[in-house]
């Protein structure tokens, strides 16, 4: 089942064009990796799916975001949006208050009140984080006293405390030590039984790892998109080949 | 020859530093040399808790504690009126503002905070005072616009330069990744900001209003020209009356005042009660700023480690 329908996506930043007619179908329940070298778009296309390009000034978009049909870019509420489509960034990037707090951030900013609904929800989310067992006991402490790799745990349970459908992952291991990276590796394949999984990486290893489908770019353009086994063990393009294969990037 | 430079340069630095160190404790020894005797001649608790301020009278009273007071209601009602202010403007400016007005607002404020205070002051004579007299002088029986009220708008209004600015630097300072994390999660762009970021900078803006009580309570000059000055022992109810602060009174008797007198004595011995709210002001200052430094130091340290432990992984 297709999640996510990108059609013809042409992205300028100003003059600069950051992505050339890009089209993929993004489907449920799966994890779909971006890899390419840097400044090759992929970063620029997962921030254009949650719309967190319109904080960028000078960013123009054409073609079509269909998420579960409908046009992101269309007549729709960016807050609605971003509850459906969760994104953890490069950078764990906790907010200065309890850990408690920071899992409540979201669900409180969509209305809910109710301390037994918050604290249900903490729970499962901090539960399906992986991060339950580390944090249960010091839910009011601040979140800023977790590790690197606990943090990036902690914003991944922010993001799924909102109830997204797409999680959207922008190099979310990059800042971390192999051992929180291992972590989050693991969570991530428990991850796509329930949200639709989007990562860029920059780690071509990582995207063997945990992706079901891949897709490489280059120069803002879309060189190979399939089956994660298929690209990375009979890539079609020259160009993939000679990135997989580590000539360049 | 570079180290010979060095070394001289080394001690240019030395004394430039010493000689600001030097005047501040200079001028703590001399006023605290000249302000004690006296205030220990009229008796410590005489002088801090006496009602009475008649230093002329044939059996002088030299109890200041109506220019404490005063001072504390008119420093007090500056922060109430002006640090909602002063905080919301730093938030639109750093947060909320298009360019276009930001570009006007900011110089703007900086004139503010470069107005000389006896300007500040024609404008709370000749604007406010006659202003709050009309409006409350029949309700409340006034014999003038020259009221703590009157001392305490003018105040607010030359407190929010520094509010202002502080706090606008201190909002502005927070990483943007916070505001960006949140507004992922489906926040507003205002609660964003009033949720994350402003919350993240509430060392800074506590600073800010520290500082901001500091310049209202040391100000002279505007506030000897609206706040009516009698040293009567003042209710905070009474805000519609004058009152004279810890400042002005120095400032009113210092021209009349006979030299070496105990008089004179009791005014120097006003200064020193001025300076150790200063001190104490200052003191919570950097408390605050001290808590975020550390706050600062264990990131820092978190940092260095986690990329030490990258290292050590690969």
């Amino acid at each position: 089942m297709v999640k996510y329908k990108l059609e013809n996506i042409d992205l300028w930043y100003r003059d600069f064009q950051a992505l050339k007619n890009v089209s993929m179908d993004i489907k449920a329940n799966q994890i779909t990796a971006y890899i390419g070298p840097s400044g090759c778009g992929k970063s620029t296309l997962i921030k254009s799916m949650n719309r967190m390009n319109d904080l960028i000034e000078g960013c123009r978009i054409t073609g079509k975001f269909l998420l579960d049909g409908e046009d992101i870019y269309g007549n729709i509420d960016v807050n609605l949006l971003r509850k459906k489509v969760g994104m953890v960034f490069q950078k764990p990037n906790p907010f200065p208050m309890s850990i408690y707090d920071n899992i409540a951030f979201g669900p409180r900013t969509h209305g809910i009140k109710s301390r037994y609904k918050l604290d249900y929800i903490v729970e499962k989310a901090l539960q399906d984080a992986a991060i339950w067992d580390e944090t249960k006991d010091r839910l009011k402490k601040s979140a800023l006293s977790l590790s690197g790799g606990q943090q990036q745990r902690l914003c991944i349970a922010r993001a799924l405390a909102v109830e997204p459908d797409v999680l959207l992952m922008d190099e979310p291991t990059s800042a971390l030590d192999p051992i929180s990276t291992a972590k989050i590796e693991d969570l991530m394949s428990e991850l796509r039984k329930k949200y639709t999984v989007v990562i860029v990486t920059h780690n071509m290893q990582q995207a063997t790892r945990i992706s079901d489908y891949t897709a490489f770019f280059l120069l803002g353009e879309m060189v190979e998109f399939g089956n994660t086994e298929k690209i990375f063990s009979m890539p079609k393009d020259k160009r993939t080949e000679d990135y997989i294969t580590g000539r360049f990037g | 020859m570079t180290r010979a430079k060095e070394k001289i340069m080394r001690g240019v630095f030395f004394i430039a530093a010493l000689a600001s160190i030097l005047a501040v404790a200079l001028i703590c020894v001399f006023l605290f040399a000249q302000g004690l005797p006296p205030m220990l001649r009229i008796g410590l608790l005489d002088f801090l808790t006496g009602d009475r301020w008649r230093p002329t009278a044939a059996e002088p009273s030299f109890g200041i504690l109506p220019m404490i007071l005063g001072s504390v209601y008119i420093t007090g009602g500056a922060i109430v009126l002006g640090v909602p202010i002063g905080i919301l403007t730093a938030i639109f400016m750093a947060k909320m503002c298009p360019s276009p007005v930001y570009r006007f607002l900011k110089p703007a404020i900086s004139l503010m905070a470069g107005v000389p205070s006896v300007i500040y002051g024609f404008f709370g004579m000749m604007v406010l005072v006659p202003v709050i007299f009309e409006t409350f002088g029949a309700r409340f029986d006034m014999m003038s616009g020259n009221t703590m009220l009157a001392a305490s708008i003018l105040l607010a209004i030359m407190i929010l330069p520094t509010v202002i600015s502080i706090a606008e630097t201190s909002i502005r300072a927070v990483p943007q990744e916070l505001y960006e994390g949140a507004v992922a999660l489906g926040a507003s762009h205002e609660r964003a900001v009033f949720k994350v970021m402003v919350p993240a900078a509430r060392s800074g803006v506590l600073a800010a209003v520290v500082l901001g009580i500091g310049r209202a309570i040391g100000e002279t000059m505007a506030v000897r020209m609206v706040a009516g000055n009698q040293p009567v022992f003042r209710m905070p109810h009474e805000f519609f009356s004058g009152a004279r602060t810890l400042t002005s009174n120095i400032i009113i008797e210092m021209g009349y005042v006979e030299r070496d007198s105990l008089h004179f004595g009791a005014l120097v011995a006003t200064g020193v009660v001025l300076f150790v709210f200063i001190l104490g002001i200052n003191l919570l200052f950097s408390v605050l700023n001290q808590d975020r430094d550390k706050k600062r130091t264990k990131k820092a340290v978190a940092a260095a480690m986690e990329a030490a432990a990258e290292k050590a992984g690969q």
